[in-house]
């Protein structure tokens, strides 16, 4: 079998990637793409600790569906404010909408 | 070596260049592909960890719906794909160095827990039980209907943001 460290590192490795990506990114569009990174990082640890530790008990797997449907809603949200973005000012670049920004 | 740790390292091995190959893509279209293939091998490691169920659901709802609603959105931003600048921000060092810092924290301590790993298999019926525990009153039921009412937020949301009436 393999072991449970494999899996905790490689999350690790991929949650920084998108870390990486979400820190890097001037694309709004990236930068979703790399939250999606992370989250399917979190998933496999979660995945990960059900198989090896609690197999009796599905509480690991429930975490990891709540996830998919928080990951299927932000990507909606965030892409519906992507397109009202670009409708508005022609640019998804992350530093250019800085309205908000003191 | 057993097969199934060769499996693993492939998978992950794929994983985990097609996840830096999003980040670096200069080609919004390239890093969505990659994305793709990222989510598929995320799928084939659920496989491994014997969790069917949701590599399907990884399949279906990541692959079939979540990637290609991003290369919709890519392509409806059509001027920034052909973005000719840099599609790093000037602080892209200091996130690498974040990124590896904050990596080689979580190694460290993960490789210093002695993680105590059961050696129970998954029972045949594990599907029927994740089924009924989530209908079930005394387990997760509130949770899943939250979730529920959460998706239907956001399914009106988007369309109040994204669909202007012009």
């Amino acid at each position: 079998m393999v072991p449970l460290l494999w899996y905790l590192t490689l999350a690790a490795a991929l949650f920084c990637v998108g870390l990486y990506g979400v820190l890097a990114r001037r694309n709004a569009v990236a930068i979703l793409m790399s939250i999606e990174l992370m989250l399917n990082a979190v998933n496999i640890n979660l995945v990960a600790f059900w198989r090896y530790l609690t197999p009796a008990a599905m509480n690991g797997q429930v975490f990891a569906i709540m996830v998919f449907v928080v990951a299927a809603s932000e990507a909606a949200v965030g892409l519906a404010l992507m397109i009202s973005i670009y409708r508005r000012r022609q640019t998804v670049v992350a530093e250019e909408v800085d309205l908000m920004k003191w | 070596m057993p097969p199934l740790q060769i499996v693993f390292l492939v998978a992950s091995a794929a994983t985990l260049v097609s996840g830096l190959l999003v980040v670096v893509s200069r080609n919004l279209i390239h890093a969505a592909l990659w994305l793709i293939v990222t989510l598929f091998m995320v799928a084939v490691l659920f496989v491994l960890l014997e969790a069917g169920f949701l590599a399907t659901v990884q399949v279906v709802l990541y692959i079939g719906a979540i990637a290609i609603m991003i290369i919709f959105a890519v392509m409806l931003t059509r001027r920034v794909m052909k973005d000719p600048g840099p599609q790093t921000n000037k602080q892209w060092w200091l996130a690498a160095l974040v990124s590896l810092a904050i990596f080689a924290a979580l190694a460290a301590i993960l490789f210093q827990v002695p993680w105590t790993v059961t050696n129970a298999s998954v029972s045949p019926d594990s599907l029927t039980d994740l089924g009924k525990s989530l209908v079930d009153t005394n387990r997760f039921v509130l949770p899943f209907e939250v979730a529920s009412v959460l998706l239907i937020a956001a399914l009106i949301g988007s369309i109040v943001i994204a669909g202007g009436r012009d």
